[in-house]
């Protein structure tokens, strides 16, 4: 391995095409997702729509990924199936090195609670619970004990700035900062990866900016995240930029180089590093 | 997810689905309600007439030896009523035959009475009294005692002395303000010597048993008791516990049967009046009336589930992002599955805590308004609160079943 200083969570395009290329075997619990060939079909009423058509990806521990791509493109389909809301119709998904795609419900659902945090474009927060019972929700479910749960929540919310909005409701929180609960409960339960499907899709350009910080902050404190955005200037706060089209990847890059490519202004970009 | 968790989000949802939470109480509510109160006032009637009327009219283990039963609540048609009619009336030589085989420490007494005139010279007109000749073990067998003065001596009993122990509602007519005791009183116009005066024993159904005089059977208003003075109207029979009771009635029967020269297949020509024979008809009507009272609630709880089985699929159908969500932060199937049950049943559990409250309230408001002493019984406030619960369980399941199904995806588009 020879990374240099500026390659600390990023995978190189030869271990990527290493760990995906060899079918059914265990990769090394140091990726977290490595998808092989995988397939989703929806079949409408005869009609197969191919949302995704054989899809290689591999994400390794700490990487910051953005996943762009034209509406259809499959991107939220990718998500639902990373994310384990969702079973593939062909190809293989391992999370930290477990079969995903062999998985019960149950399992499955575990895996959702354990392993996974999410971040949806429209927030999707309980309305009449406050701040702190939404962002306890998967402690919940994970049976964790209320006292221990509501310190953890606080703390989750803390670190998103939001300490003093403990029992506020959803409607009496502004758009970045109903995200930002979003994020608290993403990330209450530690999970090994964020999934993020156009987390400011609902978002000003300020507020937007300001997500992105709080998703920097976490990228350096070594969370593995995954987003999906179709603004180029937000895809260029990954480290990683992966481009789908018609249901397969098209490119799958270091930022600076999809940068490069598609031409954002370098300012844009640096503003959000600082 | 715990189980306390559960019902505390049941609670959760319930406290901010008010409107809806109360549809769904009502129907619960109202069938429990009615459950409470129909099942307390049909037991409240059986009660009274049990224990106010019939209870007065025949001693614990006891029985009356009659020519037919003087007790009849409506079941007697008329060729039975042909049947009493043409019966040979009790006679008083029947008794000591009687009395022969009773086992040991039985105790039996004579009865015969009839509505009697009775005057006194202390107080107003005329009183019609039931009059009742007794001889034997009478006052013990009633538990009968006496607030003043004493009991018919056993030569009282055997001369037929005219003395008369009377109630308190004769005192008060005949003698009012004065002490009756060794007083006289005209019995159809014949002189007693007033010796006791009886406790009260209440009444019924506005029905006063203190209008009463007790005399020594052969006294001599003995030949107005009945067409001929050798009638008498009863023996009654009392054995020291229920299991001897039967023996009792066997041999009395055995002996009857002889005396009346019946061949065995010949019907009794008597009645050994019971205080559950007494009752029986009660009984009957009883049960309809219970069955009634549980099924007139039973169709309110089912017209109870159908509401909160809609109630529940609407809210399934408007939480859909909410349990997508939840499902997408990790609820299992069986999360969701409970978090509805629990609710349901919940609603149920609350419902019909709120109806066994207002049936207890009816309860108590006719004990108060009628003569009836309704009781709410134990066992309809449990039916009522697991069927109100299983109620709710049972409507819950289905809309439950139809959440915990849903795809987190599809669910979580649905906002
Ligand atoms: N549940 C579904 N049933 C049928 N077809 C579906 C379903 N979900 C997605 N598709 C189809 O699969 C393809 C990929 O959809 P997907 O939502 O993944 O696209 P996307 O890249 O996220 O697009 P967008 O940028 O508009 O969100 C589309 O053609 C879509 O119509
Ligand atoms: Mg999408």
């Amino acid at each position: 391995m020879s990374n240099t200083i500026d390659d600390i969570g990023i995978s190189t395009t030869g271990e990527r095409r290493a760990v995906v290329s060899v079918p059914g075997t265990t990769p090394d619990p140091d990726w977290v997702i490595v998808a092989r060939g995988l397939k989703r079909e929806y079949d409408m009423g005869g009609e197969i729509v191919r949302a995704l058509r054989g899809v290689d990806l591999a994400i390794r521990k700490n990487e910051y990924v953005a996943i762009m791509g034209p509406s259809g493109s499959g991107k939220s389909t990718l998500m639902n199936l990373i994310g384990c809301l969702d079973s593939p119709n062909g190809g293989e998904y391992w999370l930290n090195g477990m079969l995903v795609s062999a998985m019960s419900d149950d399992q499955l659902a575990r895996v959702r609670n354990k392993e996974i945090g999410f971040v949806f474009q429209t927030f999707n927060l309980l309305p009449r619970a406050t701040a702190l019972q939404n962002v306890e929700l998967p402690l919940v479910y994970a049976g964790i004990p209320a006292d221990e749960r509501k310190r953890r929540a606080t703390e989750a919310l803390d670190s998103v700035q939001l300490g003093p909005r403990l029992h506020h409701r959803p409607n009496e929180l502004s758009g970045g900062q109903r995200q930002r609960v979003a994020i608290a409960r993403a990330l209450v339960n530690r999970p090994s990866i964020l999934l993020a499907d156009e987390p400011t899709g609902n978002l000003d350009s300020t507020t937007s900016q300001e997500i992105m910080r709080v998703f920097e902050n976490l990228s350096r404190q070594g969370q593995t995240v995954v987003m999906v955005t179709h603004e180029p200037d937000i895809a260029a706060h990954a480290r990683r930029v992966v481009v789908l089209r018609d249901g397969i990847v098209e490119s799958d890059e270091r930022r600076e180089r999809f940068v490069d490519r598609v031409g954002i202004s370098h300012a844009t970009t640096k503003v959000a590093h600082d | 997810m715990n189980p306390f968790e559960a019902v505390r989000l049941a609670l959760d949802t319930i406290r901010t689905q008010k409107l809806k939470s109360a549809f769904t109480l009502m129907g619960v509510c109202i069938g429990v309600m009615f459950l409470i109160a129909v099942v307390s006032i049909v037991n409240g009637m059986g009660n009274y007439l049990k224990d106010d009327l019939v209870g007065k009219l025949i001693a614990i283990n006891s029985f009356e030896l009659r020519h037919r039963p003087n007790i009849n609540m409506g079941d007697v048609d008329n060729a039975t009523w042909e049947e009493y009619r043409k019966r040979k009336r009790l006679r008083y030589h029947e008794v000591a035959p009687v009395a022969e085989v009773l086992p040991e420490g039985t105790r039996y007494a004579v009865i015969a009475d009839n509505q009697l005139s009775m005057t006194s010279q202390y107080g107003r007109g005329p009183r019609t009294v039931r009059v009742t000749g007794v001889e034997g073990d009478f006052f013990d067998i009633k538990a009968l005692e006496v607030t003043d003065g004493r009991l018919p001596t056993p030569q009282e009993y055997m001369l037929g002395t005219p003395v008369v122990v009377i109630g308190p509602d004769v005192v008060e007519r005949l003698f009012p303000n004065l002490n009756p005791i060794d007083r006289e009183v005209r019995i159809a116009g014949v002189p007693y010597r007033v010796i006791g005066v009886t406790e009260t024993q209440g009444s019924a159904f506005g029905m006063s048993f203190d209008n009463v005089a007790y005399v020594p059977y052969k006294a001599p208003a003995r030949r107005l008791f009945n067409a001929e003075p050798t009638m008498i109207d009863a023996m009654m029979i009392q054995s020291p516990s229920e299991a001897e009771m039967t023996e009792t009635m066997e041999r009395v029967r055995t002996v009857m049967r002889t005396l009346h020269q019946l061949r065995p297949a010949e019907k009794d020509d008597f009645a050994m009046q019971t205080a559950d024979s007494a009752l029986e008809f009660w009984n009957k009507l009883q049960g309809y009336l219970v069955l009634a009272g549980v099924a007139l609630p039973a169709f309110g709880l089912v017209v109870g589930a159908i509401v909160i089985m809609n109630i529940m699929l609407v809210a399934v159908a408007e939480r859909t992002a909410e349990i997508g969500l939840r499902k997408a932060l990790g609820a299992r199937r069986k999360d969701i599955l409970s978090q509805f049950i629990v609710e349901a049943s919940t609603l149920g559990a609350v419902g019909a805590m709120a109806g066994v409250g207002l049936g207890v309230v009816i309860a108590m408001i006719m004990r108060a308004v009628t003569p009836l002493p309704t009781a709410v019984a134990p066992w309809s406030v449990v039916l009522g609160v697991v069927v109100g619960a299983g109620v709710g369980i049972i409507s819950g399941v289905y809309p439950a079943s139809r959440a915990s199904r849903l795809d987190p995806i599809t669910a979580l588009r649905a906002e």
